[in-house]
C-alpha cells in the first residue's frame, strides 16, 4: 500500500516511473537500441538502458517534487487556466521596480564587457524587442491581427537606406523621419480596414505586407530591386565610425584610440537601448491612459465601444500608427546594424516570427514580449547546428504553448482603478 | 413636459428588407417611455437606428431640436445619450471598475469618483465585486454593469435594449425595481422589452410594435388591460 512520508506517496510516483520508463523504452528501443550494420544489425541494449534510465530517474524526481509543498504551489500556479487579465489592486507595487533598474545598469555596462558576436545578438534581440512592442499594440492590445507588420519595418529600413542615398538624410534626421513615415503607411493601411475583423483583416494586411515587400523587389530605379542599398551607420555628433573618413574625422582618431570595428556596434546598441527604454514607458503609460484603455476595450467589444461614444476610426487609427512607427523605427536601426538592405529580409516569415513574438509573450503583455523577442531571436543564434530545425523547433514551441500557456509567457496585469491625483473629490 | 427624442417617419431598410415602416414617436422628460414587440419586430434596430447602426432611410430622429440622423455614434453618445445594448455587451476581461471607467468616455473622468460612489450604492452587488473580471459575474449582475456603465456618462436619456434578456423572473424583478429607483431620480429612460408585463408597469406610456410598425400606444396601463395586447404578449388571460 501507499508509503505516506511528509504526505509524499511514493507508490504514486513509483507508478508514474514505471509508465514514463516503459514509454521511454517504447520510443527509444527501436531507434536507439537497433544499429544497422550492412545487411546485419546490432542490439545496443546498454544505451537504451542508459536511455530510459536517465528518464525514469527524471521521472520519479519530478513526481516526488511535484507532490511537495513548494511543488504543489509551483504547479498550482503554473495551471491557472483562468484567462484573462489579472487586475491589481491600485497600490499594488510590482516586484519589476527592483528589477528595472538592475537591468537598466546592466545593460548599459554591458556592450564594453560583451564580446562583438554577443553585442551584435543582443541587438539584433533588441530590434525584434521593438518590432514586438509595435505589433503589441496592435495585436495584443487593440485585437487587430495584422500579418503585413514586416512592411513598416521595410519601410523603416529602406527609409534610412534611401533617404540617404537620395537626400543626403543621416541617422539621426531619418530616424523620426521614418517613424513618421511609417506612421503615416500605418494609416494609409488602416483607413480602407476600419470595417474589417479577424480573418479578413489578416488577409488585407498579409496583401500589404506583401505588397511592400513586392515594391522593392520591382521598382529597381528607385530602390535597386533584389541588389538592396547600402545605409549609413549613425555619427556621434558629426564623428563617424569608419576607419577613414571623407569629410571630419573618425571617432577613433578624434579620441585617440586605435581602430576597432567593435564601436559601431557598442554605439548603435546604446542608442538603441535607449530607444527601447523610451518606448517602453511610453507604451508603460499608454496602458494606463485611455487611449489604452480604448485599445482594450475595442478588443473585447467594438459594438459596445461605439455605444459608449468611443471613436472607433481614431482608436484603430491610433493603434496602428502608433503600432506602425515603431516598426519604422525598429526598421531604421536594423538597416544600420546591416548596413545594407535588400528585400529578401522582409518576407512574411518575418511576419510570422514577430507574430511568434507577441502570442509567446503574451498578448498585450510587455515583459512577455521583451523575454520572447530575445528567446526567439537569441535561440537559433545559440543553436547554430540545428538551423535547419529552427522553424520545426517555433512550431513545437508554439503549439506546446498553446496547451499550457495559452496566455503566453507572462500574464497581463493591470493596476486596477485609481483617480488620478488632482482630480477633484 | 417637452419632448427629449423624437421619431418622425423613420424608414430602415437592410438591402432590400425593410425593417421599420414610418415609426414615429417620441420620449418626453422625465418618463419612463418603453416599446414592446415580438422578435424581428424592430426594436434593437430602432434603438441602433438611433446611433446610426444602421443609417435610416427616410425621416427624422429629433433630439433636443436637432436630426441626429445623420450624426456619428459617438457624437451622439457624446450628448447625454446612453445606451444598454442588447445581450449587455460588457468588456469581458476588464473588472467591473474598468468597465465603469469606459462608461465615463463621453463626459470625461472629471465625475468619476462620485458617479462610481453613486454606482455603488445603486448596485451594492458591483461593489462587492469592484476588483473582479467582468465575465465572471451572473448574467443579473452584468446587466447591472450594463446599466451602471450607461449611467456614468451623466445621460439625458437612458435607452435599454430588452434588460430582461436571458435572466431568471427574480433577477427581472430586480432589474426592474433598479430601474424604478433610477426614473425616481428624474432620469428619462426609453425602455425596449419583449416581457410586456414589467414593462408596461414599470412605463408611462407605450408603444407596440409589430413587424416594423407601431401598432398600438397609450399610457402602461391602457396598454396592460388592452385586449389586443393581452392577446399577444400576455399569455390571452
Amino acid at each position: 500500500m501507499s508509503q505516506q512520508t511528509n504526505g509524499i506517496s511514493i507508490a504514486a510516483a513509483v507508478k508514474d516511473t514505471i509508465i514514463a520508463g516503459l514509454l521511454a523504452l517504447i520510443v527509444f528501443g527501436p531507434v536507439v537500441g537497433v544499429l544497422l550494420d550492412g545487411y546485419e544489425f546490432n542490439l545496443r541494449a546498454g544505451d537504451v538502458a542508459s536511455i530510459v534510465a536517465v528518464v525514469m530517474a527524471g521521472r520519479f524526481a519530478l513526481s516526488v517534487f511535484s507532490q511537495t509543498e513548494f511543488g504543489k504551489a509551483f504547479l498550482y500556479r503554473q495551471s491557472t487556466k483562468d484567462d484573462g487579465v489579472v487586475v491589481t489592486a491600485p497600490d499594488y507595487k510590482s516586484k519589476m521596480r527592483f528589477i528595472i533598474p538592475l537591468v537598466i545598469v546592466i545593460g548599459l555596462i554591458a556592450p564594453f564587457i560583451a564580446s562583438k558576436y554577443v553585442l551584435t545578438i543582443v541587438i539584433l534581440g533588441l530590434i525584434y524587442v521593438l518590432l514586438g512592442l509595435g505589433l503589441n499594440i496592435v495585436v495584443g492590445l487593440a485585437g487587430l491581427l495584422d500579418l503585413g507588420f514586416v512592411g513598416f519595418y521595410a519601410i523603416g529600413a529602406y527609409g534610412l537606406a534611401l533617404g540617404y542615398e537620395n537626400l543626403g538624410l543621416g541617422f539621426w534626421s531619418m530616424l523620426p523621419l521614418a517613424a513618421i513615415m511609417a506612421a503615416i503607411s500605418g494609416a494609409i493601411l488602416g483607413f480602407p480596414v476600419l470595417r474589417m475583423h479577424g480573418d479578413y483583416l489578416a488577409i488585407v494586411t498579409l496583401g500589404f505586407g506583401e505588397i511592400i515587400r513586392l515594391v522593392l523587389t520591382n521598382w529597381t530605379e528607385f530602390t535597386h530591386g533584389p541588389n538592396g542599398v547600402s545605409a549609413p551607420l549613425p555619427t556621434l555628433f558629426g564623428l563617424e565610425f569608419k576607419r577613414r573618413s571623407k569629410e571630419g574625422t573618425p571617432f577613433h582618431e578624434f579620441f585617440g584610440l586605435p581602430y576597432d570595428s567593435a564601436y559601431k556596434y557598442i554605439f548603435i546598441y546604446l542608442i538603441l537601448f535607449l530607444v527601447v527604454l523610451a518606448v517602453l514607458y511610453v507604451k508603460h503609460r499608454l496602458t494606463r491612459m485611455p487611449i489604452g484603455r480604448a485599445w482594450e476595450a475595442l478588443r473585447e467589444d467594438e459594438i459596445a465601444c461605439r455605444s459608449l461614444g468611443l471613436n472607433h476610426v481614431l482608436v484603430k487609427l491610433s493603434a496602428f500608427m502608433l503600432g506602425a512607427s515603431t516598426g519604422g523605427l525598429a526598421g531604421v536601426f536594423f538597416a544600420t546594424y546591416q548596413g545594407f538592405v535588400n528585400p529578401s529580409s522582409f518576407t512574411f516569415f518575418e511576419s510570422a516570427l514577430i507574430l511568434a513574438i507577441v502570442v509567446l509573450g503574451g498578448m498585450g503583455s510587455t515583459v512577455g514580449v521583451v523575454i520572447a523577442a530575445f528567446v526567439l531571436t537569441v535561440l537559433p543564434e545559440m543553436l547554430r547546428e540545428f538551423a535547419d530545425y529552427r522553424v520545426l523547433m517555433f512550431g513545437i514551441l508554439m503549439v506546446v504553448m498553446m496547451i499550457w500557456k495559452p496566455r503566453g509567457l507572462v500574464r497581463v496585469t493591470r493596476t486596477g482603478f485609481a483617480t488620478r491625483k488632482g482630480t477633484v473629490k | 413636459m417637452t419632448t427629449l427624442l423624437e421619431f418622425k417617419d423613420v424608414d430602415v431598410h437592410y438591402g432590400p428588407i425593410q425593417a421599420l415602416k414610418k415609426v414615429s414617436l417620441d420620449v418626453k422628460e422625465g418618463e419612463i417611455a418603453t416599446m414592446i414587440g415580438s422578435n424581428g419586430a424592430g426594436k434593437s434596430t430602432l434603438l441602433m437606428s438611433i446611433f446610426g447602426q444602421p443609417r435610416i432611410s427616410s425621416g427624422q430622429i429629433i433630439y433636443r431640436g436637432e436630426d441626429i440622423s445623420q450624426k456619428s455614434a459617438h457624437y451622439v453618445a457624446s450628448n447625454g445619450l446612453a445606451q444598454s445594448p442588447e445581450g449587455r455587451r460588457i468588456f469581458p476581461g476588464m473588472s467591473v471598475e474598468e468597465n465603469l471607467l469606459m462608461g465615463t468616455i463621453p463626459i470625461g473622468m472629471e465625475h468619476c469618483d462620485e458617479d462610481m460612489q453613486r454606482m455603488f450604492e445603486l448596485f451594492p452587488r458591483l461593489k462587492e465585486r469592484r476588483n473582479q473580471r467582468a465575465s465572471t459575474m451572473s448574467g443579473g449582475e452584468q446587466q447591472m454593469l450594463a446599466i451602471a456603465r450607461a449611467l456614468m456618462s451623466r445621460p439625458k436619456l437612458l435607452l435599454l435594449d430588452e434588460p430582461s434578456l436571458g435572466l431568471a423572473p427574480i433577477i427581472v424583478k430586480q432589474i426592474f425595481k433598479i430601474l424604478e429607483d433610477v426614473a425616481s431620480t428624474g432620469m428619462t429612460i426609453f425602455l425596449v422589452e419583449q416581457n410586456a408585463n414589467h414593462a408596461l408597469k414599470l412605463a408611462d406610456r407605450g408603444y407596440v410594435m409589430v413587424n416594423g410598425e407601431i401598432r398600438l400606444t397609450g399610457t402602461g396601463e391602457e396598454l396592460l388591460v388592452n385586449p389586443e395586447v393581452r392577446e399577444a404578449y400576455l399569455g390571452g388571460h
